[in-house]
Protein backbone atom coordinates (compact mmCIF):
# COMPACT_ATOMS: atom_id res chain seq x y z
CA UNK A 1 0.00 0.00 0.00
CA UNK A 2 1.23 3.67 -0.91
CA UNK A 3 -0.44 6.79 -0.21
CA UNK A 4 0.65 10.36 0.60
CA UNK A 5 3.06 9.21 3.82
CA UNK A 6 5.18 6.94 1.55
CA UNK A 7 4.93 3.11 1.11
CA UNK A 8 4.91 0.82 4.48
CA UNK A 9 8.20 -0.64 5.92
CA UNK A 10 8.06 -3.33 9.14
CA UNK A 11 10.55 -2.93 11.48
CA UNK A 12 12.62 -5.50 13.55
CA UNK A 13 14.84 -4.81 16.43
CA UNK A 14 17.63 -6.82 17.84
CA UNK A 15 17.48 -6.25 21.79
CA UNK A 16 21.68 -7.83 21.80
CA UNK A 17 24.43 -9.21 19.23
CA UNK A 18 23.38 -12.45 19.04
CA UNK A 19 19.86 -13.24 19.72
CA UNK A 20 17.06 -12.81 16.84
CA UNK A 21 15.68 -9.86 15.61
CA UNK A 22 12.25 -9.76 16.50
CA UNK A 23 9.07 -7.67 14.62
CA UNK A 24 8.21 -4.84 16.26
CA UNK A 25 5.83 -2.67 14.28
CA UNK A 26 5.96 -0.70 11.09
CA UNK A 27 6.39 2.52 9.49
CA UNK A 28 5.87 4.72 6.90
CA UNK A 29 8.98 6.03 4.68
CA UNK A 30 9.99 7.10 1.32
CA UNK A 31 13.55 5.45 1.29
CA UNK A 32 15.87 3.05 2.72
CA UNK A 33 17.59 5.69 5.13
CA UNK A 34 14.77 7.48 6.31
CA UNK A 35 12.55 4.25 7.15
CA UNK A 36 16.15 3.35 9.11
CA UNK A 37 15.98 6.99 10.53
CA UNK A 38 11.97 6.34 11.22
CA UNK A 39 12.69 2.98 12.92
CA UNK A 40 14.95 4.56 15.57
CA UNK A 41 12.74 7.26 16.45
CA UNK A 42 9.74 5.07 16.66
CA UNK A 43 11.48 2.35 18.06
CA UNK A 44 14.76 2.57 19.99
CA UNK A 45 14.27 5.58 22.18
CA UNK A 46 14.55 3.38 24.87
CA UNK A 47 16.93 1.19 25.00
CA UNK A 48 15.25 -1.47 23.11
CA UNK A 49 17.65 -2.42 21.07
CA UNK A 50 21.20 -2.62 19.64
CA UNK A 51 20.68 -3.19 15.76
CA UNK A 52 17.40 -2.67 13.29
CA UNK A 53 16.29 -4.52 10.29
CA UNK A 54 13.58 -2.65 7.87
CA UNK A 55 11.39 -4.31 5.22
CA UNK A 56 9.33 -2.57 2.60
CA UNK A 57 5.94 -4.46 3.62
CA UNK A 58 5.51 -5.25 0.37
CA UNK A 59 8.83 -7.88 0.13
CA UNK A 60 6.96 -9.68 2.58
CA UNK A 61 5.39 -12.73 1.58
CA UNK A 62 2.50 -14.09 4.30
CA UNK A 63 0.38 -16.62 4.79
CA UNK A 64 -3.76 -15.99 5.10
CA UNK A 65 -6.09 -17.09 6.97
CA UNK A 66 -7.51 -19.25 4.49
CA UNK A 67 -4.45 -21.13 4.71
CA UNK A 68 -5.34 -21.95 8.60
CA UNK A 69 -6.89 -25.29 7.55
CA UNK A 70 -4.58 -26.71 5.32
CA UNK A 71 -1.25 -25.06 6.40
CA UNK A 72 -1.54 -25.53 10.71
CA UNK A 73 -4.16 -27.88 11.72
CA UNK A 74 -2.24 -31.16 9.80
CA UNK A 75 -0.03 -30.64 13.09
CA UNK A 76 -2.36 -30.56 15.54
CA UNK A 77 -2.88 -34.36 16.09
CA UNK A 78 0.47 -35.19 15.45
CA UNK A 79 1.37 -34.77 19.11
CA UNK A 80 4.27 -37.93 18.14
CA UNK A 81 6.45 -34.38 16.31
CA UNK A 82 6.80 -33.59 20.24
CA UNK A 83 9.92 -35.14 22.23
CA UNK A 84 7.98 -36.10 24.80
CA UNK A 85 7.80 -39.66 25.26
CA UNK A 86 11.22 -39.86 26.10
CA UNK A 87 12.72 -40.33 29.98
CA UNK A 88 15.06 -37.70 30.39
CA UNK A 89 17.97 -38.69 32.65
CA UNK A 90 18.22 -36.43 35.53
CA UNK A 91 21.85 -35.76 34.57
CA UNK A 92 21.01 -33.70 31.92
CA UNK A 93 18.51 -31.09 33.88
CA UNK A 94 16.63 -28.78 32.03
CA UNK A 95 16.33 -29.11 28.27
CA UNK B 1 33.73 42.79 32.33
CA UNK B 2 34.65 40.02 35.08
CA UNK B 3 35.81 36.53 34.36
CA UNK B 4 32.41 35.23 35.99
CA UNK B 5 30.49 38.08 33.77
CA UNK B 6 32.17 36.87 30.48
CA UNK B 7 31.46 32.71 31.40
CA UNK B 8 27.86 33.87 32.34
CA UNK B 9 27.73 35.85 29.04
CA UNK B 10 28.83 32.99 26.89
CA UNK B 11 26.74 29.92 28.30
CA UNK B 12 23.85 32.14 28.15
CA UNK B 13 24.85 32.65 24.20
CA UNK B 14 24.92 29.34 24.17
CA UNK B 15 21.75 28.44 26.40
CA UNK B 16 19.52 31.08 24.20
CA UNK B 17 19.89 29.46 20.82
CA UNK B 18 19.15 26.06 21.99
CA UNK B 19 16.15 27.24 24.09
CA UNK B 20 14.76 29.49 20.87
CA UNK B 21 15.60 26.86 18.78
CA UNK B 22 14.03 23.73 21.05
CA UNK B 23 10.83 26.34 21.61
CA UNK B 24 10.58 26.74 17.39
CA UNK B 25 10.68 23.13 16.76
CA UNK B 26 8.27 22.48 19.20
CA UNK B 27 5.71 24.62 17.59
CA UNK B 28 5.36 21.81 14.71
CA UNK B 29 4.82 19.19 17.70
CA UNK B 30 1.33 17.42 16.28
CA UNK B 31 2.03 19.12 12.82
CA UNK B 32 4.05 17.23 11.17
CA UNK B 33 3.90 16.31 7.42
CA UNK B 34 3.19 12.95 8.96
CA UNK B 35 3.38 11.05 12.06
CA UNK B 36 6.96 9.36 11.94
CA UNK B 37 8.07 12.78 11.17
CA UNK B 38 6.23 14.78 13.38
CA UNK B 39 8.25 12.53 16.04
CA UNK B 40 11.68 12.62 14.75
CA UNK B 41 11.33 16.38 15.14
CA UNK B 42 10.18 16.79 18.39
CA UNK B 43 12.40 13.85 19.56
CA UNK B 44 14.94 17.20 17.71
CA UNK B 45 13.53 19.56 19.77
CA UNK B 46 13.44 17.67 23.07
CA UNK B 47 17.14 16.96 22.58
CA UNK B 48 17.82 20.97 21.92
CA UNK B 49 15.72 21.62 24.98
CA UNK B 50 17.52 19.14 27.03
CA UNK B 51 20.77 21.19 25.90
CA UNK B 52 19.36 24.64 26.37
CA UNK B 53 18.38 23.05 30.18
CA UNK B 54 21.53 21.92 31.25
CA UNK B 55 23.35 25.53 29.79
CA UNK B 56 20.76 27.82 31.65
CA UNK B 57 21.00 25.90 35.10
CA UNK B 58 25.27 26.52 34.31
CA UNK B 59 24.35 30.00 33.22
CA UNK B 60 22.25 30.54 36.12
CA UNK B 61 24.82 28.84 38.68
CA UNK B 62 27.61 31.04 37.23
CA UNK B 63 25.71 34.41 37.31
CA UNK B 64 24.91 33.53 41.04
CA UNK B 65 22.33 36.43 41.55
CA UNK B 66 19.51 34.13 43.18
CA UNK B 67 18.02 33.23 39.82
CA UNK B 68 17.28 29.31 38.12
CA UNK B 69 16.88 28.54 34.94
CA UNK B 70 13.33 28.90 34.88
CA UNK B 71 13.59 32.87 35.59
CA UNK B 72 16.34 32.67 32.82
CA UNK B 73 13.91 31.37 30.31
CA UNK B 74 10.95 32.54 31.49
CA UNK B 75 11.16 36.00 33.74
CA UNK B 76 13.94 38.05 30.79
CA UNK B 77 12.56 40.23 28.06
CA UNK B 78 13.33 39.97 24.02
CA UNK B 79 16.46 42.50 24.58
CA UNK B 80 17.75 40.24 27.17
CA UNK B 81 17.51 37.61 25.20
CA UNK B 82 21.00 36.91 23.05
CA UNK B 83 20.44 33.95 20.98
CA UNK B 84 21.15 34.45 16.97
CA UNK B 85 18.69 35.63 14.77
CA UNK B 86 18.88 32.41 12.64
CA UNK B 87 16.89 30.56 15.21
CA UNK B 88 14.51 33.15 16.31
CA UNK B 89 12.86 32.77 12.24
CA UNK B 90 9.46 31.36 11.68
CA UNK B 91 9.46 27.90 10.82
CA UNK B 92 7.37 28.75 7.38
CA UNK B 93 7.20 25.63 5.92
CA UNK B 94 8.44 22.63 6.00
CA UNK B 95 11.27 22.71 4.06
CA UNK B 96 12.42 26.07 5.29
CA UNK B 97 12.54 24.58 9.25
CA UNK B 98 14.66 21.71 8.05
CA UNK B 99 17.08 23.84 5.91
CA UNK B 100 17.54 26.40 9.07
CA UNK B 101 18.06 22.68 11.30
CA UNK B 102 20.91 21.73 9.00
CA UNK B 103 22.28 24.53 8.87
CA UNK B 104 22.61 24.28 13.22
CA UNK B 105 23.27 20.83 13.30
CA UNK B 106 26.67 20.81 11.01
CA UNK B 107 27.26 24.16 13.11
CA UNK B 108 26.91 22.21 16.22
CA UNK B 109 28.53 19.28 15.50
CA UNK B 110 31.92 21.41 14.90
CA UNK B 111 31.07 23.68 17.98
CA UNK B 112 30.42 20.82 20.67
CA UNK B 113 33.36 19.08 19.04
CA UNK B 114 35.63 21.65 20.07
CA UNK B 115 33.64 22.64 23.19
CA UNK B 116 33.85 19.19 24.11
CA UNK B 117 37.40 20.02 25.34
CA UNK B 118 37.29 23.44 27.03
CA UNK B 119 39.09 23.85 30.48
CA UNK B 120 35.88 24.41 31.87
CA UNK B 121 34.23 21.04 33.03
CA UNK B 122 30.54 21.80 33.03
CA UNK B 123 30.56 23.02 29.19
CA UNK B 124 33.12 20.64 28.15
CA UNK B 125 30.59 17.72 30.09
CA UNK B 126 27.52 19.06 27.93
CA UNK B 127 29.09 19.33 24.82
CA UNK B 128 30.16 15.63 24.64
CA UNK B 129 26.61 14.27 25.59
CA UNK B 130 25.29 16.51 22.99
CA UNK B 131 27.86 15.69 20.36
CA UNK B 132 25.93 12.55 19.55
CA UNK B 133 22.86 13.83 19.47
CA UNK B 134 23.39 16.45 16.93
CA UNK B 135 25.20 14.07 14.72
CA UNK B 136 22.03 12.15 14.40
CA UNK B 137 20.06 15.16 13.81
CA UNK B 138 22.46 16.28 10.85
CA UNK B 139 21.55 12.83 9.45
CA UNK B 140 18.47 13.03 9.35
CA UNK B 141 17.84 17.24 8.39
CA UNK B 142 20.93 16.73 5.50
CA UNK B 143 18.95 13.65 4.75
CA UNK B 144 16.11 15.67 3.78
CA UNK B 145 17.70 18.69 2.39
CA UNK B 146 18.88 16.16 -0.52
CA UNK B 147 15.15 14.92 -0.75
CA UNK B 148 13.56 18.40 -1.46
CA UNK B 149 16.43 19.82 -3.12
CA UNK B 150 16.90 17.01 -5.66
CA UNK B 151 12.91 15.82 -5.07
CA UNK B 152 9.99 17.69 -7.60
CA UNK B 153 10.14 21.05 -8.86
CA UNK B 154 7.95 21.86 -6.38
CA UNK B 155 9.82 20.65 -3.16
CA UNK B 156 13.10 22.38 -4.60
CA UNK B 157 11.42 25.77 -5.12
CA UNK B 158 10.51 25.46 -1.63
CA UNK B 159 13.97 25.11 -0.20
CA UNK B 160 15.46 27.10 -2.33
CA UNK B 161 13.20 29.77 -1.52
CA UNK B 162 14.12 29.03 2.17
CA UNK B 163 17.94 29.35 1.75
CA UNK B 164 17.94 32.31 -0.55
CA UNK B 165 15.79 33.72 2.66
CA UNK B 166 18.17 32.18 5.41
CA UNK B 167 21.07 32.32 4.08
CA UNK B 168 21.86 35.95 5.62
CA UNK B 169 21.34 35.17 8.63
CA UNK B 170 24.50 32.40 8.98
CA UNK B 171 27.01 34.89 9.17
CA UNK B 172 26.48 35.46 12.84
CA UNK B 173 27.09 32.09 13.82
CA UNK B 174 30.59 32.85 13.64
CA UNK B 175 30.79 36.20 15.32
CA UNK B 176 33.19 37.10 17.97
CA UNK B 177 33.64 40.09 20.32
CA UNK B 178 35.23 40.17 23.80
CA UNK B 179 33.56 37.77 25.36
CA UNK B 180 34.48 34.84 23.46
CA UNK B 181 37.93 36.16 22.59
CA UNK B 182 38.67 36.39 26.10
CA UNK B 183 37.34 32.99 26.90
CA UNK B 184 39.08 31.70 23.77
CA UNK B 185 42.27 32.84 25.33
CA UNK B 186 41.70 31.08 28.38
CA UNK B 187 40.88 27.69 26.82
CA UNK B 188 37.28 27.83 27.67
CA UNK B 189 35.22 29.13 24.69
CA UNK B 190 35.36 27.85 21.26
CA UNK B 191 36.42 30.16 18.83
CA UNK B 192 33.97 29.14 15.83
CA UNK B 193 35.87 31.27 13.27
CA UNK B 194 38.36 28.85 13.71
CA UNK B 195 36.01 26.00 11.68
CA UNK B 196 34.16 28.74 9.45
CA UNK B 197 35.65 27.27 6.53
CA UNK B 198 34.87 23.87 7.63
CA UNK B 199 31.49 24.42 7.66
CA UNK B 200 30.83 26.33 4.84
CA UNK B 201 32.56 23.41 2.62
CA UNK B 202 30.39 20.85 4.70
CA UNK B 203 27.40 22.84 3.17
CA UNK B 204 28.34 23.39 -0.07
CA UNK B 205 28.44 20.12 -0.63
CA UNK B 206 24.85 19.52 0.84
CA UNK B 207 23.77 22.08 -1.46
CA UNK B 208 26.14 19.99 -4.63
CA UNK B 209 24.43 16.69 -3.54
CA UNK B 210 20.61 18.72 -3.14
CA UNK B 211 21.47 21.00 -6.40
CA UNK B 212 20.13 23.89 -5.08
CA UNK B 213 22.73 27.25 -5.01
CA UNK B 214 24.09 29.65 -2.32
CA UNK B 215 22.80 32.91 -2.86
CA UNK B 216 25.57 35.66 -4.22
CA UNK B 217 25.22 38.16 -1.66
CA UNK B 218 27.93 38.60 0.74
CA UNK B 219 25.42 40.72 3.09
CA UNK B 220 24.89 39.36 6.38
CA UNK B 221 22.10 40.42 8.74
CA UNK B 222 23.31 40.58 12.84
CA UNK B 223 22.41 41.82 16.29
CA UNK B 224 20.72 39.11 17.83
CA UNK B 225 23.93 38.59 20.24
CA UNK B 226 23.72 42.18 21.78
CA UNK B 227 19.77 41.98 22.02
CA UNK B 228 18.48 43.84 18.46
CA UNK B 229 16.30 41.19 17.36
CA UNK B 230 13.68 40.82 14.28
CA UNK B 231 10.12 41.05 15.14
CA UNK B 232 9.30 37.19 15.56
CA UNK B 233 11.10 36.85 18.68
CA UNK B 234 8.40 38.80 20.65
CA UNK B 235 5.94 36.99 19.66
CA UNK B 236 7.31 33.73 20.29
CA UNK B 237 8.56 34.95 24.01
CA UNK B 238 4.86 36.02 24.31
CA UNK B 239 3.77 32.77 23.72
CA UNK B 240 6.58 30.48 25.83
CA UNK B 241 6.50 33.32 29.14
CA UNK B 242 2.52 33.18 28.94
CA UNK B 243 1.89 31.00 31.87
CA UNK B 244 5.05 31.62 34.68
CA UNK B 245 4.04 35.47 33.72
CA UNK B 246 0.56 35.23 34.14
CA UNK B 247 0.96 32.74 37.50
CA UNK B 248 4.66 33.69 39.12
CA UNK B 249 5.93 30.36 40.73
CA UNK B 250 2.87 28.40 39.58
CA UNK B 251 3.45 24.50 40.52
CA UNK B 252 2.11 21.88 37.72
Amino acid sequence: MSDSQGPIWEVFVQKKAGQPFVHCGSLHAFDKEMALQNARDLYTRRNEGMSLWVVPSAAITASSPEDIGSFFEPANDKVYRHPTFYQIPDAIGHM
Amino acid sequence: MTSQETLYTYTLRLADNALVLGQRLSEWTGHGPFLEEDLALTNIALDTFGTATSLLEYAAKVENKNRDADALAYRRNEREFCNILLVEQTNGDYAKTILRQSFIDAFNILLYTELAKSKDETLAGIAQKAIKEVSYHFRHTSSWVVRFGDGTEESHNKIQDALNELWRFTGELFEMDEVEEALVKQGIAVDAKSFQAKWETQLDELFAKATLKKPETSFMQTGGRKGLHTEHLGYMLSEMQTLPRMLPDAKW
